[in-house]
């Protein structure tokens, strides 16, 4: 399969967070609250792209990557805007993206 | 054969929602997107259930593609219209695998679902119902197909265009990063692969870049005019998407999609890869 499993908070069963460097968030508007259904593209250190995942009704997103420094940026009807995130081993990372601000 | 004859605008696909012979059709892995809204008059294909051997690893042969077509109501004359989720990657598959069993006319959507979302265009959650047609498929048209000898003996002599991500042709992860990493493959590349990533050739917003655009990055990249060529990816979906822009919107010639992909290389006893990015 190439399609993302399911946005959400909740990690799928069956993925190891001891193992996988995961990297999850929320898009929001420029007041605050959740954006559904954003398109959030991982961007590598150099800003080549490396993946895109359609946001839940909720804003959630996630991605699988590597420990290293990436952007991530959200397109939405409404706007657009990008966050950067740095994480530097395994586990599960946080970083919200606002758009439209 | 003319840009305009193979990609259409968002604007041009809402202008001829209602067109005659002329079908839309929404390919997607997640086939939730169409559930949750379409374009009118869309009719799905389900990328795994619709287009792939429900027993074997491959896709649908001559007959069992007449029946699907037949079943989703499309004529041998109708004009398909494509478009989906992921940047088109199933969409351009899609029209890849029309190509192969000899479909005349088939165009994409250029920016596919997401340009029409970003566009605030509408979407319709009508259920869509056909009349049956009797679609008869031409047998496979294997000068766009590539198989896994034919990949490793293309090492040295064509073009490899390896389409994936840089980190996945590194090594560094082993799938696009949308997706768990724990996979069976070796990591790596076919040694002598160029990685062109299919997204160098999309915009942000999901359509293609213009042609000059396209011509400048392959050259740039060392794309060999007079070599043949075969895009891969992991699974093939990707691989089309550049086949599409290397055969249908450059026109070059002899290019092939090697749709087993690195699933398929990266698991072969024996067969050679590179990891050095040159």
């Amino acid at each position: 399969m190439c399609g993302a499993p399911v946005q959400g908070q909740t990690i799928p069963a069956g993925v190891d967070v001891e193992k996988e460097t995961v990297i999850t968030g929320r898009v929001l508007g420029a007041d605050g609250e959740p954006v559904g259904g954003a398109f959030v593209r991982l961007l590598d250190g150099t800003g080549e792209f490396t993946a895109e995942v359609v946001a839940s009704g909720t804003g959630d997103f996630r991605f699988f990557a590597a420990p290293g420094t990436w952007t991530l940026r959200a397109l939405s009807a409404s706007g657009n805007g990008q966050a950067e995130i740095s994480p530097e081993g395994a586990g599960v990372h946080s970083a919200n993206v606002t758009v439209g601000a | 054969m003319a840009r305009s004859d193979v990609l259409v605008s968002a604007d041009w696909a809402e202008q001829n929602l209602n067109a005659p012979k002329t079908v839309f059709v929404e390919v997607d892995e997640d086939a939730s997107a169409y559930d949750g809204g379409h374009i009118e008059g869309a009719v799905k294909l389900d990328w795994r259930k619709d287009l792939q051997d429900p027993v074997r690893r491959d896709f649908l042969n001559q007959g069992q593609f007449s029946d699907l077509l037949s079943a989703k109501g499309i004529a041998n004359d109708d004009t398909v219209v494509l478009y989906g989720g992921n940047n088109n990657w199933f969409a351009a598959y899609a029209y890849w695998y029309f190509k192969l069993y000899g479909h005349k006319d088939v165009k994409l959507i250029d920016g596919g679902r997401k340009k029409w979302e970003l566009d605030g265009r509408a979407l319709s959650k009508d259920v869509v119902t056909r009349e049956a047609t009797k679609y008869q498929a031409a047998a496979p048209d294997l000068s766009i197909r590539a198989f896994r000898d034919e990949v490793i003996d293309a090492i040295g002599s064509k073009n490899l265009v390896d389409v994936r991500s840089p980190d996945e042709f590194s090594g560094k992860i082993l799938a696009p990063a949308h997706l768990p990493q724990e996979q069976a493959q070796q990591r790596g590349h076919v040694p002598g692969a160029i990685n062109i990533p299919w997204s160098t050739t999309a915009n942000e917003d999901g359509t293609f870049k213009d042609d000059d655009a396209l011509e400048a990055l392959y050259k740039e990249k060392g794309y060999d005019e007079n070599k043949a060529t075969i895009a891969y990816c992991r699974i093939g979906e990707r691989s089309s998407h550049t086949w599409f822009v290397l055969k249908e919107l450059l026109g070059k010639s002899d290019v092939k999609n090697y749709d087993g992909s690195w699933v398929e290389y990266g698991s072969l006893v024996g067969a050679p890869i590179e990891l050095e990015v040159h």
